[in-house]
């Protein structure tokens, strides 16, 4: 099967998960994003990869955080940027999805920043605008669904790489809702594809996809076990709605379980990192004094996480 | 009009005929011999059957009828004389009226016979009954809610002791609503890579569970649709064996698909009920190889833009009156059954669960007959069907086997142009 992500060279024509990617891409993108790191700590922040380009971030779901880094990023290459809130425009009217991108390409866009609410949403972009010619017209997910963030888990493997050096000794659990997380698959992509020897899932049955023996991961339902000598420790955030009902039974019952607290966190290695994607709920799966402690690197995950999504948009654009 | 089918391969699953090289001769709208030409037999039109397997025309158990005249013209092009349509439309076929009018413009069309499946709930809402007797009349063969759980089960035990009460036979789809209402995949690797929401096989047992019981209640004669897993096959095996009134089919893509076929979110993958996993798919292939179900084509033909959406969001089904028989040829190639048994599928078999005489050669029986090359390929191309849903998961693949002429009651309601 076609592997959509990749043009006939085998480079990165659009980021859409990290599932398929080699490893010399990931290590690539991981490269490329230190060589911006310096970028970011002058005091004229640009570069001009991106000159002459727009950027389109196409957030058919609510999203703060991601958007605005994309927006730096991109601002930082020397690219336009247009941030459309499609929520409030052209879907409302009844517009297809295909059809906004179709129009969007006719006001010369370059590349597409993608967050949609369906799984799979921008492969049917990055399949339509191949079928129809437009191959140097470019696609970013920036999370689908329970599907895939791509930038996140590269931003992840940026901050493990930062701080740990060598993916190949190290075991590395991620705790919480991973069954609605694109996150946690993309994590796990990477993790596994940059040779990390354990992965560990930890949660209650409930919030864990069935099968995730076959992503190579290891499944804790007890976190007291399953945090036992990690290196890194990847906590994921629950959401409001999930917390009441069939899933689980309270905040509070979630959090004595699978909360990280000093205690549990005293169990990993004693230079274990703590990572969160963000935005935290502070007291339901993390604990202040972790959040705010010394072996959180949550703050600089976001930093890197502009120097990652620099990286990304200017090679897919340069293929 | 006497018509002779010659030289060709007559098979009739239903008596055992598989004879080369032999005739069939049809008059007045039956079958009236095969082999010597009967004492008396003029021919006002031969058709040259040879290197052709001459059999009963297709019965097919689920066919979805959206533009009624290209569907019933794509199902003679696919040799099917005879073309159950459940009941939900727009609007859904709950009132005798409705089905009358279903019925009378597949006469006028002309082409494949037009069976409906009446509504057994009012709306196909699952709480109040339709007027099944009504329906009956007006030509409905059976009651139906398609793919519509009956939530309530109450209303689902009513619905089978009323329609028992006459001997009506109920077509079920088993799905428990509660289980697959959010989902959209099979709940397997696929879908937890992918991050689609699962729809479990339990889905399936479980309703299983319960239409046994009450069927073991109520006595009504029922039909299981589209049985997709392994474990939903054994259950209806072992009801079957009971001796339960239960007879069940599986959508020929089910025979040949796997969640695996998803891909990268291919919306022509997407199904209800959903694809399932290898062994689910092995199941499937093995029970209809051993005669415990029938094969349809689930039929449903789907716009374009429907299908031009992220995978969840895309409406489930194929295409599939015209390619029914080559994938059943390609099933079989692939499961190693022979072509005797394979049409015996989808002709003598499905006749069974309609309790029809069609779905026969024998003669005095309608002249419904397919003729087909099997060894003709064809490219599955948008314009290649007749069909308005052009939605196939083999849009560009070759298919084996072609139809050269379906006959509905002795007429010629087909012919391939040469």
């Amino acid at each position: 099967m076609h592997n959509p992500q990749l043009n006939k060279h085998g480079e990165l024509a659009h980021l859409l998960s990290i599932e398929g990617l080699p490893k010399a891409i990931l290590n690539q993108i991981l490269d490329t994003a230190e060589s911006f790191m310096e970028v970011s700590a002058r005091e004229v922040k640009k570069v001009p990869l991106l000159r002459g380009k727009s950027v389109f971030n196409l957030f058919f779901e609510n999203s703060t955080r991601t958007r605005t880094t994309f927006e730096i990023a991109a601002k930082r290459l020397s690219a336009d940027v247009i941030n459309l809130d499609i929520n409030k425009s052209s879907t409302a009217k009844g517009e297809t999805l295909l059809d906004t991108i179709d129009n969007l390409c006719a006001m010369h866009a370059n590349l597409f920043v993608v967050r949609h609410a369906s799984s799979g949403a921008p492969y049917l972009i990055a399949e339509h605008l191949q079928r129809t010619g437009r191959d140097d017209i470019h696609v970013v997910n920036a999370g689908d669904g329970r599907h895939a963030h791509p930038t996140q888990g590269l931003l992840d493997m940026y901050t493990i790489r930062h701080y740990k050096k060598d993916f190949t000794q190290l075991r590395v659990a991620i705790v919480g809702d991973i069954l609605h997380s694109r996150v946690a698959r993309s994590d796990i992509h990477a993790l596994t594809t940059l040779g990390v020897p354990e992965v560990r899932a930890i949660g209650p049955e409930t919030l864990l996809p069935k099968y995730m023996d076959k992503l190579g991961v290891h499944v804790f339902h007890d976190m007291n076990e399953g945090l036992k000598d990690c290196d890194v420790i990847i906590m994921l955030r629950l959401q409001n709605e999930r917390m009441n009902g069939a899933l689980l039974p309270s905040a509070g019952e979630y959090f004595r379980h699978y909360g990280l607290t000093p205690q549990k966190l005293a169990l990993a290695k004693p230079d274990a990192i703590v990572m969160h994607p963000g935005p935290m709920n502070r007291g339901v799966e993390i604990h202040s004094a972790v959040a705010d402690g010394a072996q959180a690197v949550i703050l600089p995950q976001v930093t890197f996480g502009i120097a990652v999504r620099m990286a990304v948009m200017s090679i897919v654009a340069g293929n | 009009m006497n018509i002779e089918i010659k030289n060709g391969r007559v098979i009739d699953p239903k008596h055992g005929v598989d004879q080369h090289h032999t005739s069939l001769f049809v008059a007045e709208g039956t079958v009236i011999g095969m082999g010597a030409t009967p004492a008396g037999f003029v021919a006002d039109q031969t058709i040259d059957a040879t290197g052709c397997v001459v059999c009963p025309g297709l019965i097919d158990l689920g066919a979805r009828l959206n533009s009624i005249e290209a569907e019933l013209a794509a199902a003679v092009a696919g040799g099917v004389t005879s073309v159950v349509v459940p009941p939900d439309a727009d609007p859904p076929l709950d009132e005798p009226e409705l089905a009358d009018r279903l019925v009378h413009r597949g006469d006028e069309i002309g082409k494949a016979r037009v069976l409906p499946l009446g509504a057994l709930t009012l709306g196909l809402k699952g709480e109040r009954l339709a007027e099944l007797a009504g329906l009956k009349k007006a030509g409905c063969v059976a009651f139906s809610q398609a793919n519509k759980p009956v939530v309530d089960t109450e209303a689902l035990l009513r619905a089978m002791e009323y329609a028992a009460t006459f001997d009506f036979a109920v077509w079920l789809q088993p799905q428990d609503y509660w289980l697959s209402r959010n989902g959209i995949a099979h709940e397997g690797e696929v879908a937890s890579r992918l991050g689609l929401a699962g729809i479990p096989v339990a889905a399936e047992t479980i309703a299983i569970g319960t239409i046994i019981q009450l069927v073991r209640i109520t006595g009504c004669r029922v039909h299981l649709t589209r049985i997709s897993s392994a474990a939903g096959m054994q259950l209806v095996h072992r009801a079957q064996h009971d001796g339960l009134p239960i007879t069940c089919d599986v959508g020929v893509h089910h025979l040949l698909l796997t969640e695996n076929d998803i891909g990268y979110f291919n919306p022509h993958a997407r199904f209800c009920p959903p694809l399932r996993a290898q062994e689910d798919r092995q199941a499937l292939s093995d029970s209809v190889a051993a005669g415990w179900a029938a094969i349809c084509s689930d039929h449903t033909p789907v716009g374009a833009d429907d299908k031009l959406l992220p995978f969840g969001e895309a409406k489930p089904g194929a295409t599939g009156l015209e390619v029914l028989l080559p994938l059943t040829l390609k099933w079989a190639e692939a499961a190693q059954v022979d072509l005797p048994t394979a049409l015996a599928r989808i002709t003598a078999m499905p006749a069974r669960v309609l309790g029809s005489s069609a779905g026969s050669l024998a003669v005095g029986t309608n002249a419904d007959i397919c003729v087909f090359d099997p060894a003709a390929t064809w490219q599955l191309a948008p314009e290649a069907l007749k069909s308005r849903g052009k939605n196939s998961p083999w849009q560009g693949y070759m298919m084996s086997g072609q139809v050269r002429a379906t006959l509905v009651g002795g007429r010629m309601v087909y012919q391939a142009q040469q």
